[in-house]
């Protein structure tokens, strides 16, 4: 394309942009600089605010078994895991381990699980058959994540420094001790497939 | 006519009602309680009449200390000594063997799968585990702190020896 015609193309999204530009950069003639500062400041915290609890409503586990994907596979399995089902009552739900809690973060990953629903609308995992076709690479975007932040979403409940090791049996006080208190290890590194069942594991380390 | 619709209605609904009233249920005799556990071995109703509900016993707990059991007899697959709960044993992954196999066995100090468990129908020797020992708790089971049903004066491999040498 010669230089013309991207000047000549120019000229014309400018002829079409430049009233708005212009109003833009006016002052305003029938509005007090009172209300637009006010008006824009209530107009955010309402925007803000909505966008958030959008965002919020896209956590929930209402939310994530509304598609039958999540629905009939990973969360009928998480149901007879412990984190599901204990004494104490408490428990996980799915973006307490599978999102960040941290705002800049969780909308990255807000970002990347566009692409989940690039995979609901084409049917990517939408029969049992194909999700355990694909349950592998799944699985290992997860470990990947969790091993790059140090198994964060783990740890937002479970904290080394406030784990009563003599409460636990022997043999985990012992493996937590020498390989989580040394920071050689992350929790993902053996606590794989405690939510959800385990894809075929050949030549994948677990421990 | 428009006007008697309702009432057809309501005569029908009422009839409708009469229809689907139901007994009142009576209420279930007070259960009984499971208090010969011990002493027979009636696996279905424990001694219950059979027109009495039973309360069960409360459910036992695995053992989870850590300690090898002493083995009863020779060959006797080693029970196990800890809780097992949600360890996924499948066709995809093993559990049992991340600790259990012979090179994670001193890593996580778990006592490693016996020799023959690496050998074949054929006699042929394996780096991985045996296919045909593949599902552990087939012969490796927990133990529970249940009492037992029966009295049981079976004795135990090492008491045996010992009687055998006194006598």
């Amino acid at each position: 394309m010669s230089g013309g015609r991207v000047r000549a193309m120019w000229n014309r999204v400018w002829s079409w942009i430049s009233p708005y530009w212009d109003a833009l950069r006016r002052p305003s003639v029938h509005f007090s600089l009172g209300f637009l500062t006010l008006g824009g400041f209530i107009a955010g915290i309402f925007f803000w605010g909505g966008f958030n609890t959008a965002m919020e409503a896209t956590n929930t586990e209402a939310f994530c078994t509304s598609c039958h994907e999540m629905r009939e596979n990973v969360f009928a399995e998480l149901k007879t895991t412990i984190h599901y089902n204990n004494r104490s009552g408490v428990r996980a739900i799915c973006s307490d381990c599978h999102v960040p809690h941290d705002w800049t973060d969780k909308i990255a990953r807000k970002m990347q699980a566009s692409k989940e629903v690039w995979g609901k609308i084409f049917g990517t995992v939408d029969t049992r058959e194909k999700f355990l076709d694909k349950r592998l690479e799944l699985a290992k975007h997860e470990w990947a994540r969790l091993k790059a932040n140090d198994s964060l979403e783990c740890r937002n409940c479970h904290e080394y420094d406030s784990m009563d090791l003599t409460r636990q049996s022997p043999r985990a006080a012992q493996i937590h001790q020498r390989y989580l208190g040394t920071g050689k290890n992350t929790c993902i590194d053996c606590h794989k497939g405690i939510a959800h069942h385990l894809p075929n594991m050949t030549g994948i380390p677990q421990g | 006519m428009r006007s008697l619709l309702p009432l057809a209605i309501a005569v029908l609904l009422a009839g409708c009602g009469k229809a689907h009233e139901e007994k009142p249920h009576k209420a279930p005799d007070a259960p009984v309680s499971i208090t010969n556990a011990g002493q027979q071995i009636d696996a279905m109703r424990r001694g219950v009449p059979i027109d009495k509900e039973a309360s069960p016993p409360p459910m036992a707990r695995v053992e989870n200390f850590d300690r090898p059991r002493p083995i009863n007899y020779e060959m006797q697959p080693p029970t196990i000594p800890h809780a097992i709960d949600n360890y996924q044993l499948t066709v995809n992954t093993n559990r049992c063997m991340l600790c259990h196999t012979r090179s994670n066995a001193e890593k996580f100090q778990a006592p490693p799968v016996s020799d023959t468990h690496y050998v074949t129908r054929d006699g042929k020797i394996l780096e991985q585990i045996s296919s045909r020992r593949y599902f552990c708790v087939q012969c490796h089971v927990v133990q529970t702190d249940a009492p037992p049903l029966v009295e049981n004066r079976f004795q135990g491999l090492d008491t045996s020896f010992a009687a055998g040498e006194t006598r």
